[in-house]
């Protein structure tokens, strides 16, 4: 996962492979076998995918499988007029409230750790395998720690508070793994030059380090977000009485056999897309801009 | 490693890192430690616990045969899973970093790859059942083909269907890692493999390989870990035909017998730990991450 960020800054180095690569122009034989294989995984990556999205706008005929039934929005109305499918609108509000909360929370957590990790202090191999050992542990395991934590302690559980906490033990080492990789693509002579120039520390964390690292800052914000608004079994235990997105459809997975059901699929994934091409977007407008610019290089 | 040269510096480095232990000690240590003593006190039956000392609860976990057939289901998905997703996203990541010759390309392939990973795995995972069902798209299109004459049942709703949705999921925790470990291979050096004769297969086998082992096992720790502590999948996807051991304290907690629950979840806990430990033997994960 780290790499994601990267993945942007190596594009400038990458492109010495043309002149490495085998004189001949012929594509050896493996090549049309990865392609194949590559297009196969693409296709069974967003096939099934693809299939629900179609499907949830079938009309009031319509049934869990293909052929489709008719067109209609039918089963949009359906998922937030029903009181069957349970309170779908305000699971949206509170996923997206959460993850909001948490993408911030996570930025900012991570932008420290990263900083605190490039230097060598007391201790720094126990965080590290903490964080690691938090990304690990059963997600359900945690839960139910929280929630015994919480009856002993006569705290009431709710996803504002205990799922918030119980989400970022999971978003986070996610967002300091990305900024390990943004870091260490950072090169302290510019801090240096900073320093040199009368800058004070806030300075340089705030006009030369934040502005140089936003691509990465913008990875981290993306797995926040995402991470939070998808998230499943550390929430199920921590959320309280009240439901997030992601239980609301583990709830209905069980109980309701509609097309229902692909509609909050469709919905909730057209809000995935729409968060994951505004933070690409960003990052490319950022990259661009470094490009073309004369500033920054 | 804690040396008095940059004790100075210590400081700012734990003022840093303080907001991060801060969240982590309420939200991964003291939950931890609350599950292991609750794993050792008694059930009072009604969902509360007596605090007494008590082994039982372990003991009921390892009397009973049902542990040790949940724990080889899950052993034999997490092996199943691992190895396809391992086998696919080596070459899928092999593919993208020696084969695609248009950096920009090659970058929004590895998009493409990635994007689904920030969507939801509950929903990536139902919208198979349009495909795998008995009258789904599979089944139809093997009939009109004749290739079966019935709809084929083992197609969802078993443990084929558990191990494509975990493939499907997992895959690209393998294909990240593992295409960052390849693109910093230096292309020069499998140049002069070439030139000094070695075939396609030894380039591979000696080279990207073994320089490819910190994705591997970054890879592999993600894979393992998650299907070790799912539950959802094996149950939506198998039809309750498979549980897991998740699956079974899941329950636990439903009938309020929340002991038995954390004496299942602490030996879940260490099995999970004691796989990442070992495979983190392998590799130097923190060196080559902050490089």
């Amino acid at each position: 996962m780290t790499d994601f960020a990267n993945a942007d800054a190596d594009s400038v180095p990458i492109r010495r492979r043309r002149a490495l690569a085998p004189s001949s122009n012929g594509r050896p034989w493996t090549f049309y076998v990865l392609a194949t294989l590559f297009t196969l995984y693409v296709i069974a990556l967003y096939g099934p995918m693809v299939c629900i999205y179609i499907l949830s706008f079938q009309d009031v005929r319509g049934g869990l499988v293909f052929p489709m039934r008719g067109t209609s929005l039918h089963w949009f109305v359906d998922l937030f007029t029903q009181v069957r499918t349970g309170d779908v609108k305000g699971a949206f509000s509170r996923s997206i409230r959460l993850a909001v909360v948490v993408t911030i929370i996570t930025v900012v957590i991570s932008f420290l750790s990263g900083l605190a990790f490039r230097k060598r202090f007391a201790g720094d191999s126990v965080v590290f395998y903490l964080m690691i050992g938090s990304l690990v542990a059963p997600g359900l395991v945690l839960g139910i720690g929280v929630g015994l934590i919480c009856n002993v302690l006569g705290i009431e559980t709710s996803w504002y508070t205990t799922a918030l906490g119980a989400q970022l033990s999971w978003t986070l080492p996610f967002g300091v793994l990305v900024m390990f990789a943004v870091m260490s693509r950072l090169d302290s002579a510019w801090e240096e030059a900073a320093r040199d120039l009368g800058a004070s520390a806030w300075q340089t964390i705030f006009l030369v380090i934040v502005p140089i690292l936003a691509p990465g800052l913008v990875a981290v914000a993306l797995f926040g977000f995402t991470l939070s608004y998808d998230e499943f079994t550390r929430t199920l235990l921590t959320a309280g009485s009240l439901n997030t997105l992601p239980l609301e459809i583990w709830s209905m997975t069980l109980n309701v056999t509609s097309p229902s059901l692909y509609a909050l699929g469709t919905v909730t994934t057209l809000i995935s897309f729409i968060i994951i091409g505004l933070c690409l977007g960003t990052i490319a407008r950022i990259q661009k801009r470094r490009v073309s610019g004369p500033a920054v290089h | 490693m804690e040396s008095k040269a940059n004790g100075r510096r210590n400081s700012p480095g734990w003022l840093l890192i303080l907001p991060l232990v801060l969240i982590l000690v309420p939200f991964f240590i003291v939950p931890i430690i609350g599950v292991v003593v609750a794993s050792f006190v008694q059930s009072d039956g009604f969902g509360g616990i007596i605090p007494n000392f008590t082994l039982d609860n372990y003991k009921g976990v390892f009397t009973s045969g049902l542990t040790y057939q949940l724990y080889w289901a899950t052993l034999k998905f997490s092996v199943f899973a691992w190895i396809f997703s391992l086998l696919i996203g080596f070459w899928i990541a092999y593919f993208l970093v020696f084969h695609v010759r248009n950096p920009l390309l090659a970058l929004g392939l590895f998009l493409i790859c990635t994007v689904p990973f920030w969507t939801s795995n509950i929903i990536r995972m139902i919208s198979w059942i349009p495909l795998l069902g008995k009258e789904g798209l599979i089944n139809s299109a093997l009939i009109k083909t004749r290739v079966v004459d019935q709809p084929l049942d083992v197609l969802l709703f078993s443990s084929l269907a558990v191990v494509i949705a975990y493939v499907h999921q997992l895959t690209i925790f393998m294909i990240v890692p593992i295409f960052n470990s390849m693109a910093r291979i230096d292309k020069r050096t499998i140049e002069a493999a070439r030139d000094a004769g070695a075939s396609r297969f030894e380039i591979v086998r000696f080279i990207v390989l073994p320089l490819c082992r910190t994705g591997i096992a970054l890879g592999s720790i993600f894979v393992v870990s998650i299907v070790m502590g799912d539950f959802f999948v094996v149950k939506v996807m198998s039809g309750g035909g498979s549980a897991s051991v998740v699956g079974a304290f899941y329950e636990d907690i439903g009938v309020l017998q929340y002991p038995t629950a954390a004496a299942s979840a602490t030996i879940l806990t260490i099995i999970v730990l004691l796989l990442v430990v070992t495979i983190l033997r392998t590799v130097d994960i923190r060196r080559e991450l902050t490089r």
